[in-house]
């Protein structure tokens, strides 16, 4: 067997719903090149919703040493499916999970995983994955080499979930033994945890008026404040904000942020790198306040501003208050 | 304890990027550099260790000779000495091919630690630490946030997603590619800078360590992003801009 084979990711039953998008994208790349397409499970046998997708086989590779996930663990029992099966393109969702093992494993194949693809083309009968550079700035065309199995990792929201074919019947689940040393994991890892509750709830709010490294320091967070506050929006923030603590984590819009969808995103002084575009692309209106044309905001925003956010806030401010009078 | 911290120089944040000719790259002869944000803070997670628990801090990198400037700034920031893997044409190189490159230099030094930043601002794999860390026989974490020293181990704080995080602990040595944002970033003093210029750089070269430079992907095509939305700019002054958007809010998005 020489096809695709996507690996999903799941805790404790609970699946990672980008293993939906990366079952998408698997099954897309194996129509193209008319190749069967396979799905592996770790660490349980229960396939759950993935048996009742359009696939070819389902292996289920399980014991008791990939109950909780280490790099170590999950890098030899993929290595030993993968050497068992034999696909010819292995892909990933691009979750911190993933980039924490896939380029180890890519390395034991002397392979180089293409991470963070955005989609693919078929060129002269060759796959060539689409990703991108500099933050998003621009796009660039990889293709593999030497020899399969080739590896590439797939960006959150790159493919849509409900584009994955559902099968007619459900899809037999194949264990497939891997022979594990628990001496060979070599960390020990605790339980995960979460550090607070959250107070603030920014995936209901309507508004919300997101600020970036654009604001420069601590003293210019009133300035967006006064906005968020005559638009009656939540004030959100990109991650270098909350990481210097000039507004709480917990205002944080991305990857390891809250993902959130109002009717209007305002986007000010944020560049849009790929981590905070994640977290909202999904807004119905986005608003780009920026100086530099160029930014990657700009590319996924409705309505742009090219201009310094210290003249526009304030001159928005007063215009909101106009309108609203 | 020795601590080898991996750092790349790349093209400075704010640049305006064009492609070359052959539509492969980014031109780089006009453009000013700095050290990639991520390894900035693998550095300063290096010299907090080094604070805490004593030991040695070695810069590793792979660049042109006109990385030698980010080198010698780590060097003025506390970094005791560097290796220099001088080499112009890193850029049609891919992850594995760098690894190769730092793995070796890094064996020879036998550390207790290799950090890196967890990826770069210009191709942005998010890779090398890992492929190093299978290069080196080393166990390896991922997006940490935090480093404790143990006896013969680090306990490491992992940022999961979604606000989750994890305690995990590993043996010595080990490779940690850490998170932004964790610290604030020191500045280089006057005498950090006047020190710098005393301490040692070591230069190795591909040949030299007998490490070919051979990549396994390669780039294609280098091009604008295709645009996902029609975006309407609002042109003007500040005043005008800011009233045909809350035109736009007002009547188009019916938001206010």
């Amino acid at each position: 067997m020489s096809g695709v084979l996507a690996i999903t990711e799941q805790r404790d039953g609970v699946w990672h719903r980008m293993s939906w998008e990366t079952i998408a994208a698997a099954q897309q790349l194996a129509a193209d090149l008319k190749l069967p397409v396979s799905a592996a499970i770790v660490g349980t046998s229960d396939a759950g919703d993935l048996a009742h997708k359009k696939l070819d086989r389902i292996y289920a590779v399980d014991d008791p040493l990939l109950k909780s996930y280490t790099a170590d663990g999950y890098t030899d029992a993929l290595e030993q499916l993968i050497r068992r099966t034999n696909p010819r393109y292995v892909l990933f969702p691009h979750t911190y999970q993933v980039r924490d093992f896939a380029p180890k494993l890519a390395t034991r194949f002397n392979q180089v995983l293409v991470s963070d693809v955005v989609g693919f083309r078929i060129v002269n009968g060759s796959v060539v994955m689409v990703r991108q550079l500099f933050q998003g700035k621009l796009n660039a065309d990889v293709s593999f080499g030497g020899e399969a199995p080739f590896f590439a990792s797939i960006q959150a929201g790159a493919f849509r979930a409900d584009n994955a074919v559902p099968a007619e019947s459900p899809v037999a689940v194949e264990p497939v033994p891997v022979h594990l040393d628990a001496a060979k994991i070599r960390s020990r890892s605790e339980a995960p945890f979460r550090e607070s509750q959250r107070a603030v709830d920014l995936a209901s709010a309507g508004i919300i008026v997101s600020v970036g490294r654009g604001i420069r320091e601590k003293e210019n967070i009133p300035i967006v404040e006064e906005l968020a506050k005559v638009l009656g929006a939540e004030l959100a923030a990109s991650r270098p904000i909350c990481d210097n603590g000039w507004l709480p984590m917990e205002r944080q819009v991305g990857s390891s942020g809250q993902t959130v969808s109002p009717k209007v995103y305002i986007a000010v002084g944020i560049s849009g790198a790929i981590q905070h575009l994640v977290g909202m692309k999904g807004a119905k209106t986005i608003v780009a306040i920026n100086k530099d044309s160029n930014a990657p905001i700009f590319e996924v925003a409705d309505y742009g501003i090219v201009g310094d956010l210290f003249e526009v806030i304030p001159a928005l401010v007063e215009e909101v208050k106009k309108a609203k009078a | 304890m020795k601590i080898i911290v991996a750092i790349k120089q790349v093209p400075a944040r704010d640049s305006q990027l064009r492609i070359d000719s052959k539509g492969k790259w980014i031109q780089t002869s006009d453009l000013a550099f700095e050290i990639n944000e991520p390894d900035a803070y693998a550095l300063e997670a290096a010299l907090q260790l080094k604070e805490k628990n004593g030991g040695e801090v070695v810069a590793l990198c792979a660049g042109p000779a006109s990385a030698g400037q980010t080198i010698r700034e780590a060097l003025a920031k506390g970094a005791d000495r560097a290796l220099h893997i001088e080499e112009d044409n890193l850029d049609t190189l891919d992850t594995l091919g760098i690894a190769r490159l730092l793995a070796k230099a890094a064996t020879a030094e036998s550390p207790d630690l290799v950090l890196t930043g967890l990826q770069s601002e210009d191709l942005g794999y998010g890779q090398t630490g890992v492929v190093v860390a299978e290069l080196l026989g080393m166990p390896h974490a991922t997006i940490v946030m935090e480093v404790e020293r143990k006896d013969s181990s680090v306990r490491v704080k992992r940022e999961l997603e979604n606000g989750w995080f994890q305690y995990v602990e590993l043996p010595l040595p080990a490779v940690l590619t850490i998170q932004s944002g964790i610290s604030k970033l020191r500045y280089a003093t006057l005498m950090g800078i006047k020190k710098a210029k005393t301490k040692e750089v070591k230069r190795l070269t591909a040949a030299g360590l007998g490490v070919p430079l051979q990549a396994t992907i390669a780039i294609d095509r280098v091009y604008p992003p295709e645009k996902s939305k029609q975006t309407q700019i609002l042109d003007g002054s500040p005043k005008e801009a800011a009233a045909k958007l809350v035109e736009k809010l007002k009547f188009e998005v019916r938001a206010i």
